[in-house]
């Protein structure tokens, strides 16, 4: 029971990101209207991803230290859990983009660079699909994972923010930090951050002890 | 090193395959677009440059792993240190590229009109995105060589890598061909500096795990 304390504030967070993001007040701003309520869903969706995009390189320089199955398990499924965040995050901002700025997809910088991200860790999917041999699977496709994360960086942290954009926080439109400072906003934002990165954290652990279940099962057969 | 570049630099056959590819794709380009030449505008121009650089690098660069064969990949591994490998490919691929995209460029403006207007600025984005191009493929190459269908994996592992740098080539060359002020090309040419150091470092660290298997 003590390990699995995080587990339950991961279940009261989210619990408490749904109703309290659903009912309470939030501020009245001009064509966002009440779509600022997805502030709570789309903006963790991307926040997880990064954090665990983030481990699944950590677990993938670990193998390239310290060749384990365990690593490269944890990797694999690190990566297939950002890439779930991601196109969370890409499709409840393409609903939200529908409200705003009127169609889905409106060739915005920051959404192709969505879109682009998303396609370097298919290719990662790809490149793992591949190979047949399990160790030379593990250990490229742990190179390749660390070289697109580099890649990756100056694609959504840089670029974005040297072109105009639609997108809040860009080219004038009131950015995350305008409505920042009202406290009933934070009050929900915070424990939704935490609480969908734990929840990813936890898919990525219940996923990888499961993936090396099966491991030691074939192995045992 | 040395040696490794004189041995890559041997195989003129693939040099000369290449040369000839970028020649006859501009010429179908001139072709199809020659009737109407008035279609042409520049930032078409620009596009099509950046598309027919794009494919002869990733044509050109996927050359240098795949090629070779087992005994003198065996025969390099136990003279020189992964890291020279890694080093002196790059290094003969940027040459290579740079060598290409300069013919390309002018055979290019030759045939299609050269609306640039400022020279040097453009020649430097070409140079940028040559060693930019030659740094990231060389590496991508070195992983898809390594699986079984090595030449879809090359141009899916190597598009979503290079388009953030492809966007910002074509930023700045369209600046350099309206002759805007250079000032205004300075964010993307640090950018792309920024982007070149980090994979160059990245494959510096990561090709000796590559080099072993």
């Amino acid at each position: 029971m003590k390990k699995n304390w995080w587990k339950i504030l991961t279940v009261l967070l989210l619990v408490f990101t749904v109703v309290a993001g659903m009912l309470t007040e939030v501020p009245r701003l001009a064509i966002l209207n009440e779509t600022i309520r997805n502030l709570y869903f789309h903006v963790p969706m991307w926040f997880g991803m990064i954090l665990i995009l983030l481990v699944s390189v950590v677990y993938s320089i670990k193998y390239l230290k310290n060749p384990t199955v365990k690593n490269d398990i944890v990797a694999h499924e690190a990566a297939k859990v950002g890439i779930l965040f991601g196109v969370l995050g890409i499709v409840t901002g393409m609903e939200w983009a529908r409200f705003t700025w009127g169609e889905y997809w409106s060739n915005d910088p920051k959404q192709n660079g969505a879109a682009i991200g998303l396609l370097i860790y298919f290719a990662y999917l790809v490149l793992r699909s591949s190979f047949a041999e399990q160790q030379q699977r593990a250990r490229i496709s742990a190179v390749y994972n660390i070289f697109a994360f580099a890649a990756l960086i100056p694609l959504l942290f840089i670029l974005p923010r040297l072109t105009d954009s639609l997108h809040p926080g860009n080219g004038g439109n009131p950015g995350f930090n305008a409505y920042d400072l009202d406290n009933r906003l934070r009050m929900v934002f915070y424990p939704a951050v935490l609480g969908w990165t734990l929840l990813g954290i936890w898919i990525v652990n219940v996923k990888s002890r499961l993936e090396l279940l099966r491991q030691r099962i074939y192995e045992n057969v | 090193m040395q040696k490794d570049f004189v041995l890559e630099w041997r195989q003129k056959y693939a040099f000369n395959g290449m040369l000839l590819y970028v020649s006859s794709t501009v010429f179908v380009c001139y072709l199809s677009f020659g009737l109407r030449s008035n279609v042409l505008t520049v930032p078409v121009w620009n596009a099509v440059l950046w598309i027919i650089l794009l494919f002869t690098s990733v044509n050109a660069i996927a050359k240098s792993f795949m090629q070779e064969n087992r005994g003198r990949l065996l025969y390099f591994y136990s003279i020189v240190s992964p890291q020279g490998v890694i080093l002196s490919k790059i290094l003969y691929n940027a040459c290579l590229m740079l060598v290409l995209a300069l013919i390309c460029f002018v055979f290019y403006a030759f045939v299609l009109g050269n609306p640039v207007q400022d020279v040097p600025m453009f020649l430097l984005s070409i140079l940028l995105g040559a060693i930019g191009f030659a740094t990231s493929l060389t590496m991508i190459s070195g992983i898809a060589s390594k699986a079984a269908n090595s030449s879809t994996l090359m141009a899916v592992l190597s598009f979503p890598v290079i388009v953030p740098m492809l966007l910002m080539l074509i930023k700045m060359s369209k600046n350099a061909l309206d002759g805007l002020d250079r000032s205004a090309s300075l964010d993307e040419l640090l950018t792309l500096l920024a982007i070149n150091m980090i994979v160059i470092t990245v494959s510096y660290i990561l090709f000796p795990y590559l080099w072993r298997s």
